[in-house]
């Protein structure tokens, strides 16, 4: 049932940009966007508990690096690739850096390279134009063409980051993270290398969200340093897992369509206060539902509604 | 007899405080050693030292022919120490199962998560915990968890089992149990140093007892003759007492 449910949803987003008009094609691009971003954080959140906020470092490094590079002469996809493969790198040295440290110190130490990257990226106006943003090559397609082609990158990286999520949460890497997630002194007590471990969860969490930023770059062709370094791309992925359930496989995708869902509906009808609502979602899911909505009491909220006996 | 871990002259300060001050001794293959010492007498962090959680500030530690006294703790654990923890450190949202798995699967060398889970079942057999290996080791009582805390180091492989205060907060019943399951590993080979209070199973499960006071070693000897050398009445018990001791004793 779940296979087939599966199999429906994967043609549904393939055939999408036939059936789809470019409205809902970009709010389309945008999940998958969200998505691959969400599930990139649960590698380091999620799996190994370590509250990262650096995803707008990653997101806003790739943008610009891939961007550059094309501003070279480096064709899109390579640049794109090569992006990630730039913030992959930072994030390794990065890791080793600050992954010695825990809980607050930790989510402090990873939310500032953001801002530092901004600084630099805005003092070094040679080379990405500064505050002034950065105008990317402009395609030799027609709209719906390129609507389509970001489209289908974003779905790429999206189902990349979901295969690898996958992959790494049934292996031993994954087990590994959790048992660091749950104990890391224990877990180095069972021969756990825990800083490599982490600097593993660390880059994985960093690499999806480097090659988004170069897509995104390409696809909304001007990037400028307080959009793609914005706190709120590292905020929002948290909140995006902790919608759709921590540390699980299809939490990050889960929660990135119902926050999208929200987004669309709810925010631009907010336009004065949609930070706050923002912020009134993070205290009411911490505080009620620390397990995201998976984890809610559906089955005995609808037992009590039916009266039926517990099992 | 070669020595299976070797202490040289180690010490460990901090800031203020010698934790342990210039410890000296000798671990032989297949024995099973005391250590005892009043509260703060240094025990838990002299593991620390062997386990690589803390540095020795001087001094070196031999595993083998192996110096490990610069390795740090994964390492260690990997070559084949393992210890478990005074305060019970469990997964507590995975399984008894899982718990045991991680041991086998990281230090213990088993390659896949399927085979380590395999081997951890044995474990939990051996220990006595098989009929709870799908409960959340939350949910295990004190006694269980510090069986998990056995199973767990002993799925790591160990050549070396360091057990910190494994029977503290058990009773009398549990004790004997416990004791039962410590005589078990030893049969299996594995050198256990036992850091213990409660000195009954000092008594019965060692052959050879170390008193740590105020982090220096004041006693290597049979467990008998360390209850009654007066220098480890008096860390006890005070110089009034053994004083008064001594005077009565033969």
């Amino acid at each position: 049932m779940m296979r087939v449910l599966a199999f429906a949803v994967a043609v549904v987003l393939v055939m999408l940009p036939a059936l789809a008009d470019n409205y809902l094609l970009r709010v389309a691009t945008t999940m998958l966007m969200y998505s691959a971003l969400a599930l990139g954080w649960n590698f380091i959140g999620g799996l190994a508990g370590y509250p990262s906020f650096a995803t707008a470092a990653f997101f806003g490094l790739g943008a610009y690096a891939s961007g550059v590079l094309q501003t070279k002469g480096v064709p899109m996809p390579a640049a794109w690739a090569l992006g990630g493969a730039i913030v992959a790198v930072f994030a390794a040295a990065l890791g080793r850096a600050i992954l010695h440290l825990r809980g607050h110190y930790f989510a402090i130490a990873s939310l500032v390279v953001a801002e530092v990257l901004r600084e630099i990226t805005n003092s070094a106006t040679d080379l990405t134009g500064g505050g002034m943003g950065l105008n990317l090559p402009v395609l030799s397609l027609d709209v719906t063409a390129q609507a389509r082609l970001f489209y289908y990158a974003m779905l790429v990286a999206a189902a990349a980051a979901l295969a690898t999520t996958a992959l790494v949460a049934h292996n031993r890497l994954g087990f590994g993270l959790r048992c660091i997630q749950q104990n890391e002194d224990a877990a180095i007590m069972l021969g756990i290398n825990t800083l490599r471990y982490k600097v593993v969860a660390f880059v994985l969490s960093a690499v999806f969200p480097g090659v988004c930023g170069g897509i995104y770059a390409s696809w909304v062709n001007y990037i400028d340093p307080t959009d793609v370094y914005d706190v709120l791309l590292s905020v929002k992925p948290i909140v995006m897992v902790l919608l759709g359930g921590v540390g699980t496989v299809m939490g990050g995708v889960y929660g990135a369509v119902l926050f999208l869902l929200m987004e669309e509906l709810v925010w631009r009808n907010l336009l004065q206060f949609h930070a706050g609502l923002l912020g009134i979602i993070v205290v009411c899911l911490v505080l009620f539902l620390p397990h995201g909505l998976r984890g809610a009491g559906w089955a005995k909220l609808w037992r009590r509604r039916t009266g039926e006996a517990a099992p | 007899m070669t020595a299976m871990l070797r202490l040289i002259n180690v010490s460990r300060r901090f800031g203020g405080l010698i934790a342990v001050n210039n410890v000296s001794f000798e671990l032989r293959a297949g024995e099973v050693v005391g250590l005892i010492g009043p509260n703060g007498a240094g025990k838990t962090t002299l593991v620390n030292l062997i386990t690589g959680v803390h540095r020795a500030g001087a001094g070196e530690i031999w595993y083998g022919s192996e110096r490990i006294d610069r390795l740090p703790p994964d390492r260690i654990a990997r070559r084949g120490i393992a210890r478990t923890f005074q305060v019970v450190q469990p997964f507590p949202l995975m399984t008894v199962l899982e718990n045991v798995t991680g041991g086998a699967l990281f230090a213990g060398g088993v390659p896949t998560i399927r085979a380590a889970k395999e081997k951890a079942m044995e474990h939990l057999t051996f220990t006595g915990l098989s009929h709870l290996a799908e409960r959340p080791a939350s949910a295990l009582t004190l006694a269980n968890r510090k069986r998990l805390e056995l199973a767990k180091s002993l799925a790591t492989n160990p050549r070396l089992l360091l057990l910190d205060e494994v029977n503290a907060g058990l009773n009398a019943a549990e004790i004997d149990a416990a004791l039962d399951l410590i005589r078990a590993i030893a049969e299996r080979g594995i050198t256990i140093m036992l850091i213990e209070h409660v000195m009954k199973v000092v008594l019965k499960a060692t052959s050879r007892v170390l008193v740590l006071h105020h982090g220096e070693l004041i006693a290597d000897d049979t467990p008998g003759n360390v209850t009654r050398d007066p220098r480890v009445i008096e860390a006890y018990l005070g110089s009034k007492f053994a004083a008064r001791y001594g005077s009565l004793a033969p």
